[in-house]
Parts: C-alpha cells; structure tokens; sequence
C-alpha cells in the first residue's frame, strides 16, 4: 500500500514545492524564533536566510516532508547557536551569571494570587489579560543571553530537556538551572515592567495577615 | 478512602517540570490526582500554562517583505 506520505516524498519536484509552500507558511515563526533568539533584526533575518539555504541544499537528508517544521527549527537552531558561539569566543567570555541556587524563585503567581479574596476576582488573571505581546518580548529580550535561548528552545520551541542539553553542548543539570533562572528573571521583570506601566494597580496593596505568601 | 495526596510543596517544585512533560507517567498522574483536588495548585498551574502561552505567541512576528523576497531568491531555479 501506498501512503500520502511516500507518494509526497517520492519526485523532488513534489518535495521542493513543498519545501517552498512550508517555509512560506513558517516564516513568521521562523523570524520570530530568530529574532527571539538574537535580539536583533539584522541577525534574524540572516539567520532565517542562511537556514533555509542550509535547508534546501540539504534536502534530499528530510526522510520524510511531514518532518519539515521540526527539521527547520533544528537547522535554525544550529545556525544561531554557531553564529553566537563565534561571537562569544570574539568577545570576551561573558560576565558569569549569578545564580544563587538557595534564592527562592521569583513567582508572579505568589506575587499576585489572593487565596483568600476569592470574591474579589483574580488578580493574576487580570494581569495576564492586560499583557502586551510587546511585554513579554521586551522582558524575554532583557534575559542574559545564556537563560534566553533554553528559554526559547524549551518554552517556545517545545524542545526536551535532553534536545536542549544537546543543542547547547551543556549537562542537562546546566539546562535545568538555567531554566528556573530564566523564568524567575522573567516573571520579575514582567511584575517591574507592570508596576512601573500602573498594570498591577487593579492589584490591591493589601498585605494584611491573611496575605502571607504576596509580600 | 483517604487518598494519599503529595503536599502543595512538591507539585509546586515540579510544576515546571510537569508543564515541559520532563515527568514520568507516575509522578505526573500524581500531580494531576492533586490538581484535580486543590484549588490553589490548579489556579498556579493555569497561570503559567497562559503565561507560557503568551510567551510562545511572543515569538511568531511579521517576517519583512525584504527577507520573504530573499528567500524567494534563495529558492528560485538557476
């Protein structure tokens, strides 16, 4: 028998038009992820350019067209982390990160959730509601290189812990830290970023004794 | 019939974990038996399934006309 998928897979006329039709259909996501990754336009869209090139002469490698999305974003990846990787040997390594391990997490959770204001409404719904696609670009691109990209590989990418790990060439441990810090660090620039924009003024600065976990 | 439930504490710990599907099967059906039972894991744990979502959406932006016609280039037959 048969299947979709061989027949799709088997001219590479077929495969190159659908090669075309995907990267069209991605290309706001793949811009994104670029842009996400690098923080800067120009870089994003050469890594864009340079994946679909890399893509494309490589494409008789895609066993199957359905796989084409995931095996973008691996070649878009690879193509970032290598220009980074150059760049961080150019430059002198980065300041190390300070990562307290015993510091409780930053949660924006704790921060706006009134467990006991329950007719009050939820303030962390509230918050979130108000959230500007620009906030959170704003504060993802204020994470230290090193937190945005697992956060981008795993958050936004879906990326495993162990795809992450390999990616980066890093223990799994390493990607595991990062993480935590990375999502610490961004849910407390979103809470700084929404103070300093009135966001969280719906939040009442009630710290009464039944309030214990919002100091 | 009472079901040993694990404490607040440890579903918290392991929220993000649970989110990224890093659990096994057993530990993971033992946070969704709690967060089918508490109230406050279950809002913690919609709050960051939104956020998360917001920060995905944070990453899909209008690719530059100059760059779709790059790319056309890239791929137009020689």
């Amino acid at each position: 028998m048969v299947t979709s998928t061989q027949t799709r897979n088997r001219t590479g006329a077929v495969r190159r038009k659908v090669f075309e039709q995907e990267t069209h259909r991605l290309m706001d996501r793949l811009y994104g992820t670029a842009l996400r990754l690098s923080r800067n336009p120009d870089d994003a869209e050469d890594i864009v350019a340079e994946t679909v090139a890399t893509a494309w002469s490589k494409l008789e490698q895609l066993t199957d067209v359905a796989h084409i999305e995931g095996w973008l974003f691996r070649i878009l990846n690879r193509t970032f982390i290598d220009q980074w990787r150059r760049r961080q040997c150019r430059q002198d390594k980065e300041v190390a990160l300070q990562t307290d391990e015993n510091e409780p997490a930053f949660s924006l959770f704790e921060k706006l959730h009134q467990p006991f204001l329950l007719w009050w409404g939820a303030p962390e719904q509230a918050f979130l509601n108000q959230l500007l696609k620009e906030d959170i670009q704003q504060a993802m691109d204020q994470l230290p290189d090193d937190f945005r990209v697992v956060m981008v590989l795993v958050e936004i990418e879906g990326n495993s812990y162990h795809e992450a790990a390999e990616l980066l060439d890093i223990p799994m441990g390493t990607v595991r830290s990062r993480l935590s810090r990375a999502r610490a660090l961004l849910q407390q620039t979103l809470w700084t970023q929404g103070l300093d924009a009135g966001l969280t003024s719906t939040v009442p600065e009630h710290t009464g004794p039944l309030n214990g976990g919002a100091k | 019939m009472s079901e040993n439930l694990i404490p607040c504490e440890v579903v918290i710990e392991r929220l993000f974990a649970y989110l990224d599907r890093e659990l096994d099967e057993s530990t993971r059906a033992e946070i969704d038996r709690h967060l089918h039972r508490c109230h406050d894991c279950f809002s913690r744990k919609e709050f960051e399934t939104r956020l998360r979502e917001k920060v995905m959406a944070s990453s899909t932006e209008k690719a530059p006309d100059h760059l779709r016609r790059r790319v056309e280039a890239l791929l137009a037959p020689r």
